[in-house]
């Protein structure tokens, strides 16, 4: 354990030199656990800082086959309140010669969502300076979703045209025929000649 | 006041007392009528109350003085709007005509009046329902989860968002873009946007399938779209009161501001909107009204509904300003919250070291102890009352201020499709009245074959009246949409306003309206009626009219349009109008103002020459055996 930290103080001196504010290999992270998590907000400290690092070691394996990257390889400096710190990222083989930016910013990428769900952080709260969040898939914007909901609609409608252009015809049929029956049954009366009360009760007539 | 004009052969064109008794009685006649009063007044409350409403008003009432508004707003409502109402009522109930019927009977001279009542009712019917249109495309855009409007989409690459999106706002996009695909001026016309055409071709198929028959179709369908506004208005309340900054939306609106009562725009702003707010010289409510019993108390109905309409403006003023309150309270919040975010990273501070409590003083000390780096970061100013002032007239009510407060609320899509369906009621059953102010008149002036039936008339009304509006599915057609909004539905409707008055009190004879009134309601109208119809209405008009001419020829013809290219970009810009424009203000403006006077020259002149050939008849006839 001691020899442990001996040797994370050692490298960290080492490598004091090469993390500093705008390192050209360097990348700065903001962490805002606050806005991200709201209530579940938990504090951080050197254990969060402990699995930070860990997880970048475990993005850069993924990211050059065949490493061996380890906690040791990643250095942080700079660490405010607001919680955002760089680092940079020592090679696994040679302590003293630092990662690309680029390669370090491709590992990133490559392993964003297992580093944001380590911390149960998003893109936005979970911040890479310089690395751009991934656009989130948006939606299947389903243009035809209008349409569906027009098409019933307009179903519906042309549906009750149709019924009361149909009542409307049926209406005026009926009408039609009382009005013939009716002249009927008065012709008949006046033929009959009978003087009785003539009223034509078109039901007689069916 | 024996201020008449002489008025030959009224009685021969008119139903006598005895005519109308015997028609009462016999209920004859194939005119239409309604089932019952409650039809009636559920229509008249549905013309009366439409979209004006729900986004002019609380507009007009936030901008002229808050509370105070109410003052000159109830003023006018009482000395213009019942009047006319009540004058416009009995006219068609006595009548028992349409627009241009009721014009032609009481002097063949003022038939222009019907017709421009005519004319106006087309011009307005085409851009009410493209609003109407808007509002289903809306509607059929809201049953999805997330809401479309609610985010921007990424552009041909994948790497960020639309730029057009971007730097302005979501539902900005969407509605300018998405909807409308706007252009920049109104000349370039673009092409049909054929999503616009398919939302007409169903807001006037909604329209034809419900005035099919006149009001024996309309009349069931304001059972619905009169009613459902008010639940969906007391839903919204009550959710809108539970958001927080409703109350803040709500005290900016009513906070009075007595000044403004000095300014004569507060009462000529009142004036008009109690004016077009009760649909008046339309001819919609002349026609309503003559469908009903001779006998049938329409002084009661003339002040039940100015109450009622005057209530739901106020109504909804409350509810539309506490959802906009919530949404500038939104606004507010992301805003200071970005200012603080800007705060914390340039400095590292931890978080919550600011809040919105204590940011005005932070701000003031690191400005003076680290000016430069203040300088460079890009700190909003976030000010309540500019974003409870923003956006909130008309169609950017609607269709971006709201939709945008939408999205904030949990369970946006139901929210979106209760306040669609609401502005399609309110919209739908104002159309109703403009409807039957656009076909009766038509009926009447004969223009039909008489074989045609009811149906093939409103048909052929629909179909027509559609191709017209194919102008607004255009790319310019929000531009076009906006003239005819400030031309068609202003001026016209004032002259005709003041010329119906002026032909019932004087052409028609005040005396005999009176005596009028009295058959039909049992008592004679009592001293407010006098002195509102003789003088103090009549006035009241002729200045509003007088004030909007003179506004309107003297300023430069101007209007908003949309433009990514230009500086103010997201705001919208103003520019003029081009010069043929003028042609078609003419157009939707003139043309109905002067179809009353030219009809009656028109008239004139052929009576000069008819009396010369029937005289010439007499001689004839009375030298032939």
């Amino acid at each position: 354990m001691r020899r442990f930290w001996l040797l994370l103080c050692l490298s960290s001196v080492v490598a004091g030199q090469s993390c500093t504010e705008n390192a050209s290999d360097g990348t700065k992270v903001r962490i805002s656990l606050a806005s991200g998590l709201k209530d579940k907000a938990y504090m951080w400290n050197e254990n969060e800082m402990f699995l930070f690092r860990s997880t970048l070691a475990y993005a850069m394996r993924k990211h050059m086959q065949g490493s061996d990257f380890q906690v040791s390889n990643i250095l942080v400096c700079r660490e405010t309140q607001r919680v955002s710190f760089w680092f940079v990222v020592t090679s696994s083989m040679d302590n003293s010669t630092l990662i690309s930016k680029e390669m370090v910013r491709e590992a990133v990428r490559k392993s964003r969502d297992r580093i944001n769900g380590a911390f149960q952080l998003t893109d936005q709260t979970l911040e890479f300076l310089g690395i751009e969040a991934i656009m989130p898939p948006q939606p299947e914007h389903i243009d035809s979703r209008w349409m569906i909901v027009f098409s019933v609609f307009i179903s519906l409608v042309v549906f009750v045209l149709l019924l009361m252009i149909m009542l409307s015809v049926v209406q005026k049929k009926r009408k039609r025929n009382e009005k013939t029956k009716k002249e009927t049954c008065e012709e008949e009366i006046y033929r009959n000649t009978v003087v009785v009360q003539g009223i034509c009760n078109s039901t007689f007539s069916d | 006041m024996k201020l008449k004009i002489p008025n030959r052969g009224l009685d021969d064109r008119i139903l006598s007392y005895e005519e109308l008794q015997k028609a009462e009685k016999e209920e004859a006649g194939d005119r239409p009528q309604w089932d019952n009063k409650a039809q009636y007044l559920l229509t008249c409350v549905g013309f009366c109350v439409g979209l004006g409403n729900v986004w002019r008003f609380p507009y007009l009432c936030q901008s002229h003085g808050g509370g105070a508004f109410m003052i000159p707003f109830l003023i006018l409502l009482v000395l213009e709007g019942v009047p006319l109402l009540h004058l416009e009522f009995a006219i068609g109930q006595r009548l028992r005509k349409g627009s241009v019927g009721v014009w032609k009977s009481i002097n063949p001279y003022l038939m222009g009046v019907g017709i421009a009542s005519l004319l106006v009712c087309l011009f307005v019917c085409l851009y009410y329902n493209t609003i109407m249109a808007w509002i289903m495309w809306y509607l059929f855009n809201s049953f999805q989860d997330p809401l479309p409007w609610s985010q921007c989409p990424l552009n041909a690459n994948k790497t960020g968002l639309v730029d057009e999106c971007a730097r302005s706002t979501t539902v900005d996009y969407f509605w300018y873009r998405t909807t409308l695909n706007t252009s920049t001026k109104i000349e370039d016309s673009g092409g049909l946007q054929w999503w616009i055409v398919v939302s007409l071709i169903a807001a006037w198929t909604v329209l034809f399938v419900s005035c099919i028959r006149g009001i024996e179709t309309s009349g069931k369908a304001v059972y619905v779209t009169s009613t459902l506004p008010y639940v969906v208005l007391t839903i919204f309340l009550v959710r809108g009161l539970t958001l927080k900054g409703s109350v803040e939306g709500i005290k900016f609106l009513f906070t009075p501001n007595v000044d403004e009562l000095l300014r004569p725009e507060t009462w000529l702003n009142a004036g008009a909107q109690v004016f077009y707010s009760f649909s008046l010289a339309f001819g919609g409510l002349i026609s309503f009204s003559s469908y009903n019993s001779v006998f049938n108390n329409c002084e009661q109905d003339a002040v039940l509904i100015a109450i009622i309409n005057g209530g739901t403006s106020v109504y909804a003023a409350t509810v539309i300003y506490s959802i906009i309150g919530f949404r500038a309270m939104e606004k507010f919040d992301e805003c200071t919250a970005g200012n603080i975010l800007e705060l914390i990273n340039a400095f590292e501070y931890p978080e919550n070291s600011i809040t919105e409590s204590n940011y005005d003083e932070v701000l003031i000390h690191l400005n003076q102890t680290h000016p430069d780096i203040i300088g460079r970061l890009p700190l909003q100013t976030c000010h309540m009352q500019t974003l409870l002032s923003q956006g909130v007239e008309g169609t950017g009510l609607a269709f971006i201020a709201f939709t945008e407060a939408i999205i904030k609320m949990p369970v946006a899509p139901l929210w979106a499709v209760l306040f669609f369906i609401m502005l399609f009621c309110l919209g739908l059953s104002t159309m109703f009245g403009g409807i039957e102010g656009v076909i009766v008149p038509l009926q009447d002036l004969k223009l039909f074959p008489r074989s045609w039936s009811k149906e093939v008339i409103c048909g052929v009304t629909c179909l027509c009246s559609f191709l017209l509006a194919l102008i607004f599915a255009l790319q310019s057609g929000n531009y076009w949409l906006a003239l005819f909004d400030s031309y068609a539905g202003s001026i016209p409707l004032l002259v005709i306003g003041f010329c119906e008055m002026i032909a019932v009190v004087y052409i028609y004879g005040v005396d005999r309206f009176n005596k009028d009134i009295e058959f039909m309601i049992g008592h004679k109208p009592n001293i407010f009626w006098q002195a509102t119809w003789r003088v103090i209405s009549p006035l009241i008009m002729a200045f509003i009219l007088i004030f909007y001419f003179v506004t309107q020829v003297t300023k430069e013809v101007s209007y908003l349009y949309w433009d990514p290219q230009s500086e103010n970009f997201p705001v919208l810009s103003t520019q003029l109008y081009p010069s043929w424009i003028k042609a078609i203000i003419f157009i939707l403006a003139g043309v109905p103002s002067l179809v009353v006077p030219l009809y009656a020259l028109y008239k004139c002149i052929k009576n000069r020459c008819c009396k010369k050939e029937g005289s010439r008849d007499k001689k004839t006839e009375a030298v032939s055996p």
